[in-house]
């Protein structure tokens, strides 16, 4: 049996399958204003870009991965679709976390690990995340989800690729979770 | 008529401005799913809480219906909408990196960053953890160049590489996530967990 608490957190978070509805929304939008999707990781590469060319100019005049963002992009990095875009991200979370009453500084972990071994896996992750994104051209958001909104095949072998592995490899961690 | 951008409709100031907005929705709807919080999305991968494949699949879906009619009723021009290329190498390969990142920090770049902007601080360092491994991806491109090309067929859609028609890949896209679901609320009746 359900308790009343127990009950009261569930209705806390939306639906998911309306919150789904209303995230294919926000895609085809994207599409239908700016015929791109949406994107988390390319922000984040951007913001990168830019603060190399600001500390090392003469190493991202030379170096392949930052001329080739350079000649294909163009003008200043951060004067980008995908970086105003996840600044309001920040904004959305902010004020759902607002509604919702879910502002609070705290590390979430489950009761059986300690919050620095979280921290440690969290920052792992957060790398390999990273560096995979790059390589697969995308992360969750923009290569899996915009990529499959548009058929792209991409899309579809991406999603497959992140979600196969992690559950292929979540027994391995099984302990940071359950 | 769309994309607006493309077609010259809205200046690319004012695209730039909706880009804010569309920010704005996408980061609210991930965090009034529960997408800030690592927990609720490990869920997904023993079981206790598939509300990520339910979001997912179900956002995945609707853009994709939603772009098939827009198409139909002449309101956009796909030929003008972006189709992520595909390499196939570089995919699976990034894809399965990605997975095992998901796996160890419990967020993806824009669930890390939805955490991160309600006070989650393991979110906040894991998109620390990102910076770290774009910019590794970046000092280090030679030596993986090579493979980031590898497996290059286009622009090509899933439907194409069938050699089906849209519509009916996106019929039996919808059929299959409905068998999903079905398994997912299963799922959650059987390996059920306390608070979290």
């Amino acid at each position: 049996m359900e308790t009343q608490s127990q009950q009261g957190r569930k209705t806390r978070y939306m639906n998911p399958y309306i919150a789904g509805v209303l995230l294919g929304l926000v895609v085809l939008a994207a599409n239908f204003i700016a015929g791109r999707g949406l994107g988390a990781s390319g922000a984040v590469k951007s913001t990168i870009v830019a603060a190399m060319e600001k500390i090392a100019p003469q190493h991202t005049a030379t170096a392949t991965f930052y001329k080739d963002f350079g000649e294909s992009h163009g003008g200043n990095p951060l004067n980008s679709w995908l970086v105003y875009q996840m600044l309001g991200v920040l904004v959305g979370a902010f004020l759902s976390g607002i509604i919702a009453r879910r502002l609070t500084w705290k590390v979430e972990h489950s009761p059986k690990i300690t919050s620095k071994r979280r921290l440690v896996f969290a920052l792992l992750g957060g790398i390999f995340f990273g560096f995979g994104s790059q390589l697969g051209r995308g992360c969750t958001s923009g290569s899996a989800l915009s990529g499959m909104a548009v058929l792209s095949l991409q899309g579809f072998i991406s999603m497959m690729a992140i979600f196969g592995a992690a559950f292929t490899f979540a027994y391995f961690f099984r302990k940071n979770w359950i | 008529m769309g994309p607006l951008i493309v077609n010259e409709i809205i200046s690319e100031n004012t695209n730039l401005l909706l880009a804010f907005f569309i920010g704005i929705a996408f980061g609210f709807v991930l965090e009034q799913a529960g997408f800030s919080s690592s927990r609720k999305l490990a869920g997904m991968f023993y079981g206790y809480d598939t509300v990520v494949l339910k979001v997912f699949f179900t956002g995945a879906i609707t853009a994709a219906l939603g772009l098939l009619f827009f198409s139909l009723f002449g309101w956009i021009e796909m030929d003008y909408v972006f189709v992520n290329p595909t390499y196939l190498g570089s995919t699976i390969v990034g894809g399965v990196v990605m997975g095992l990142g998901f796996i160890m920090g419990g967020f993806c770049p824009g669930t890390g960053f939805c955490g991160a902007a309600i006070g989650k601080i393991d979110a906040l360092v894991f998109v620390g953890g990102l910076f770290i491994g774009i910019f590794i991806f970046a000092e280090g491109f030679p030596l993986w160049e090579k493979l980031y090309l590898s497996g290059f067929m286009g622009d090509i859609t899933i439907s194409k590489a069938l050699g089906i028609s849209s519509g009916v890949f996106v019929f039996l896209l919808i059929l299959v996530a409905a068998g999903m679901f079905w398994v997912a609320e299963w799922a959650e009746k059987k390996f059920p967990r306390e608070e979290y």
